[in-house]
């Protein structure tokens, strides 16, 4: 195993940090914590599901029903193995191979692409039948109570997710660059570390979402 | 003792034998809070003469708690508090438990008015009478927003929620009068919101119910301003009132464009104002318009419209805002409603089949 | 021998010594003001802006008790007054008591108190002030165009039905929450991972445990207050109907959703007052903390059980009554961390050496009014004393007490504790007295009457009033007038000395808290060299050497 470079690690360091370890460690600990505020603002949407389910169980399952569980379950495939070429990314990074890791970076990139397009389908299908949220409700098929309630919980929670993901994506795309640039080694590749672990949370959150609207 | 401590602390008549062991366990924890509070404070005046600062620099010992201290410091407060709370929280159970025989009445809160009605009994609206020296159970649901029923006299409150209702229930044990106050933050009219309960003698108040339930009921409110007939809709109470108010000088309600706008699907539209602004037509709107019709003139229309303001009491100004209401060409309301079409039942869902 | 005074000229660390090369003039010009990463200027960015708007959210308060002296109309229409007083709540809350004293002080002192050069993540934390800045100008774009007229509550459904500007306020707030995850983000990494060698966990300034429970809530609860109001505005805008019973919607969901953030959101007011008064009783008796472990701990106590007594706003609302009956309870357990508190702080003036400032009169007005206050608190918790008291003025007195005689109180001492530190100035100490008295007094004209009238029965967000309640409500805004001037002085005469006060030294009080140990103002660097730490905070028991008050390094 060659040396750690004193000289190359030192510039990553910044001027309030007594060393690299340090930095890192915090680095990791902010991004945790960053990731646990995510999870509560899910948590509150997941709450108000919840609470409505207890209140129409059968109206909310017999909605979703008119979700397509194929497509959520290529999407929930998609997402998976995309947590799996961002992992991959970064040890790659890790190890100086800046390129590999860019284009694992850019599959995953193509995998939320594809996650989005499926998502669009999905919402155009809906918007086709009349399954929207709140007052835009109009469906002839699913008349109870609840049912517009359903959408809209769905709506708000899979566009929430979205948004997220769409966010996920713009931090992925900036890192692909860097990588490609030869910007991360060995001594230093934390930036990649921690977009990986913010793609894992978008990831985790749709592997809640997935049974809870399509399979119950 | 309990008069005076009463009178200082400024509470009011007690209705109400509840009210009273309400008051009784607020007098315990005041005492104690006044003699905590000064207590400390006067540990501190105390710790603050006799260890003045005598020298800049002056060195003081290292003095760390024994455990007793903070055992103390725990289980002294633990204490009392888990007392108030075994007192409070029984008697608040009571609140929560109407006796059975209790008579029920139908509460309605709405903005900004209370709407009580007996089961197979008359209507009234903004006073309640009941029976001193029975208990009188109240179930209280609301027509738009969140209001609540406040009798300061029993020390009883419960909020009037959209689509579902909530029980109280109080006693009082005189004849009396009790004034009702909304709450729960509803809106421009929720300081005026006021009500009354008039406790009757329960002779009196047999004989009043058994009139009451005969035809002629326009003698038996006793409050002046209320000319509301409740044995009608409010709808159709509010087309009389307009009639004899005179807006039909100015307003159609069949789409015809007059002095001012029409009525005909008023309600819930989007008026376009002289200023440019956009505001719906809601239960607000309309009676801001009654009381200062300058405030939000329609586009296209003159600012002639007279102020109501004072001439038309509350009851009438909600009966003419359900006749509004009431003037839509389609049945069917697309857009949400200010109050629940229908009241689901929670944890009931009609699609299963049992 | 303290390490950071070495390279000062050999002078007695009590003349004053204003500290040529510091914070405030390292760098010119607004860019270095407007993209600085030291958590030092950020700290007055703070100052500068939460203190705008407290005088703003005061002058709605004010405005508020105008109308409110008589019975009937009196300054202004009922849709104004309602406006008004939302919109006091919405600012004071979400603009001043939940950034201030983190934002301020926070950002100040902990780096300084833990021997470190920084926060962890600068960046974040400019950026936690342009978050504030963003979702002050949007709420500020909503209040101009009328403002929300709903009670900084937005009860569902009149909040999603009325016609006011609610959603710009909402989403102001959404902003401001992000401020506040940031700002706590930062100081749990900072405490975690910047904490000098020596400074054990044990030996943690006071002011930095509480500093970090309020963090833990902050980041937790507030991003749940984010999604409810994010779900109002979609409500109010589009018509979705989550909270609409004609849709099938709960209104009660929206309460227990806000108030799970919002009750948690006291203690994020709080816990840094106490934060403060940890260090200011200290510094005032010259003593170490009477039960060091027990106040470190109860902060965590209140973060902790402050969550799960969410339910104790909704008494009367309609939830079921064992519900009522644990939310009760555990109420009253999150009172018992306050009076350790309490009887600790008491306790440390025993055996101490104490002298009479101005943030001595804060802290003592803190200490009558925190425990009254709490004392109320405990009242309400009893379930049945609040369903009388819900929703009138003794819920007003009570939270007004807390976070006016409580978390004011203590902003004050605040202020006038680390002003020299702050700016190198001292502040004129007799007009400081008179302030205090001033404040103080008008506070309690303010409101006692004001306990006296939810008793009485009068209900809150009240435009007009039954006669009777009319001499108290007279009595409260004359004291609330004396309050607003008392106020003004202060700001007065803290502006003023920071021109023509007399030069402070770098520790006129003789603390020996450990943000101390350093230039009056600090350099750019914090400290001239790195410090290590041997003993706790406030330890008072050996006589100092040479110049330096503080000895924390070997």
């Amino acid at each position: 195993m060659r040396p750690e470079p004193e000289a190359a690690t030192a510039a990553y360091v910044a001027h309030h940090f007594p060393d690299l370890r340090t930095q890192e460690h915090a680095a990791r600990l902010g991004m945790w914590l960053f990731l646990a505020t995510e999870l509560l603002l899910f948590g509150g949407l997941f709450t108000a599901y919840s609470v409505y389910r207890y209140l129409y169980p059968a109206t909310f399952a017999e909605a979703s029903q008119h979700l397509s569980v194929a497509a959520g379950t290529i999407n929930t495939i998609v997402l998976i193995t995309s947590s799996l070429t961002v992992a991959l990314a970064h040890h790659y990074a890790h190890h100086g191979k800046g390129r590999r890791a860019a284009l694992l970076l850019l599959v995953t990139l193509g995998f939320a692409v594809v996650f989005l397009l499926i998502k669009a389908w999905e919402w155009s299908h809906d918007f086709h039948e009349g399954l929207l949220p709140g007052r835009y409700f109009h469906s002839t098929e699913l008349t109870a109570n609840g049912a517009p309630m359903f959408f809209t919980l769905y709506f708000l929670l899979t566009g929430l997710h979205g948004l997220h993901v769409v966010i996920g994506m713009t931090v992925l795309a900036v890192l692909m660059v860097l990588c490609w640039l030869g910007t991360y080694d060995h001594g230093y590749s934390t930036p990649v570390e921690l977009g990986g672990m913010y793609w894992h949370l978008v990831d985790l959150v749709w592997i809640f979402l997935y049974p809870l609207l399509y399979l119950i | 003792m309990n008069e005076l401590m009463r009178r200082m602390l400024f509470l009011p008549e007690q209705g109400s034998a509840y009210a009273v062991e309400v008051d009784h366990l607020h007098f315990f924890v005041i005492t104690v809070t006044m003699l905590g509070a000064f207590g400390v404070a006067g540990a501190a005046l105390l710790f603050f003469v006799k260890y003045r600062r005598r020298r800049d620099r002056q060195v003081t010992e290292h003095v760390e708690p024994r455990a007793i201290h903070e055992v103390l410091f725990i289980g002294v407060p633990l204490a009392f508090f888990l007392l108030w709370f075994a007192i409070g929280f029984p008697l608040f159970v009571k609140l929560q438990t109407p006796p059975k025989d209790a008579i029920d009445v139908y509460v309605q809160g709405k903005k900004w008015m209370w709407k009580f009605a007996y089961p197979g009994g008359p209507n009234g609206v903004d006073v309640l009478r009941v029976p001193a020296g029975r208990p009188v159970r109240l179930l209280i649901t609301s027509r738009d927003v969140i209001h609540s029923f406040f009798v300061p006299d029993f020390r009883i409150k419960q909020d009037a929620v959209p689509g579902r209702y909530a029980q109280t229930w109080f006693n009082a044990t005189q004849p009396g009068r009790h004034q009702v106050l909304c709450a729960e933050y509803c809106g421009l009219g929720h300081s005026a919101m006021l009500a009354e309960i008039i406790a009757m003698p329960p002779a009196e108040y047999e004989a009043w119910l058994a009139e009451s339930r005969r035809s002629t009921v326009a003698a038996a409110q006793d409050s002046p301003e209320d000319r509301v007939d409740p044995r009608t809709s409010l709808a159709e109470q509010g087309r009389r009132l307009a009639s004899e108010y005179g807006c039909f000088k100015c307003h159609t309600v069949d789409g015809t464009r007059h002095i001012g706008p029409t009525w005909l699907d008023l309600y819930r539209k989007t008026e376009r104002l002289q200023d440019g602004k956009n505001v719906v037509a809601d239960e607000a709107y309309m009676t801001e318009s009654m009381m200062d019709p300058a405030a939000k003139v329609v586009a296209g229309y003159q600012n002639v419209m007279p102020t109501f303001q004072g001439r038309i009491p509350g009851p009438e100004v909600a009966a003419i805002v359900e006749f509004i209401k009431s003037l839509r060409t389609d049945a069917v309301r697309p857009e949400p409603s200010k109050g629940p079409v229908y009241v689901p039942v929670p944890g009931y869902d009609p699609s299963i089949v049992r | 021998m303290s390490q950071s005074l070495d390279t000062t000229p050999p002078s007695s660390a009590d003349e004053p010594a204003y500290n040529p090369r510091n914070y405030l003039n390292a760098e010119a010009g607004a860019m270095s003001w407007l993209l600085t990463r030291d958590h030092k200027r950020i700290g007055i960015m703070y100052l500068v802006l939460t203190s705008v708007s407290f005088f703003l959210g005061g002058f709605f308060a004010l405005l508020v008790r105008i109308e409110l002296l008589t019975p009937g109309p009196t300054i202004m229409n009922a849709m104004t007054y309602n406006r008004m007083f939302t919109l006091h709540g919405v600012v004071m809350i979400f603009l001043f008591m939940i950034p201030a004293i983190p934002g301020i002080f926070g950002n100040f002192f902990l780096p300084l108190m833990i021997g470190a050069r920084d926060v962890a993540f600068p960046k974040l934390n400019l950026l936690s002030v342009y978050l504030y800045l963003i979702g002050a100008v949007i709420a500020l774009y909503g209040m101009i165009h009328g403002g929300a007229d709903t009670g900084w509550t937005f009860y569902t459904p009149y909040s999603t039905t009325t016609v006011t500007k609610v959603v710009p306020i909402l989403l102001g707030a959404f902003v401001l929450g992000f401020s506040s995850i940031v700002t706590g983000l930062n100081f749990i990494v900072t405490i975690h991972t910047l904490r000098a060698p020596g400074l054990i966990w044990m030996r943690l300034p006071l002011f930095a445990w509480s500093i970090y429970a309020t963090s833990i809530i902050q980041i937790l609860a507030t991003p749940v207050l984010g999604i409810t109001l994010l779900m109002v505005a979609v409500e109010h805008a589009f018509g979705f109907g989550i909270f609409d019973p004609a849709r099938g919607g709960d209104p009660i969901l929206f309460q227990h959703m806000f108030w799970f953030y919002s009750h948690p959101a006291v203690y994020i007011m709080v816990l840094p007052a106490m934060a403060v008064i940890s260090e200011v009783v200290c510094a005032s008796a010259r003593k170490n903390i009477f039960g060091y472990k027990a106040v470190a701990f109860s902060s965590l106590g209140i973060a902790f059980v402050g969550f799960f007594t969410w339910g104790h706003h909704l008494f009367t609302s309609g939830q079921s009554t064992l519900d009522a009956g644990i939310f009760g309870i555990l109420s009253m357990f999150v009172g018992i961390f306050t009076a350790i508190k309490v009887f600790n702080w008491t306790a440390t003036l025993y055996k101490g050496a104490v002298v009479f400032t101005t943030w001595f009169a804060y802290f003592c007005g803190f200490l009558f009014f925190l425990v009254f206050g709490g004392m109320t608190g405990i009242a309400l918790a009893t379930v049945s004393l609040d369903v009388h008291w819900q929703d009138t003025y003794f819920v007003v007195a009570h939270f007004h007490f807390i976070m006016v005689g409580g978390v004011i109180m203590a902003w004050l001492a605040a202020l006038h504790y680390w002003w020299p530190k702050m700016f190198g100035k001292m502040y004129p100490e007799r007009w400081g007295i008179v302030g205090a008295m001033t404040i103080i007094f008008g506070f309690n004209a303010t409101f006692i009457p004001q306990f006296l009238l939810g008793n009485y029965g009068m209900p809150r967000r009240y435009y007009s009033y039954p006669e009777r309640f009319w001499p108290l409500n007279v009595a409260s805004t004359a004291g609330a007038s004396l309050l607003g001037f008392g106020f003004l002085l202060i700001a007065v005469y803290l502006l003023w000395s920071l021109k023509w006060g007399k030069v402070a030294s770098a520790n006129p009080w003789h603390s020996r808290g450990f943000e101390w140990d350093t230039l009056s103002p600090p350099p750019v660097e914090n400290f001239l060299s790195d410090p290590i730490y041997t003993h706790p905070p406030h330890d008072y028991t050996e006589v100092p050497s040479g110049a330096a008050e503080v000895k924390h390094a070997t």
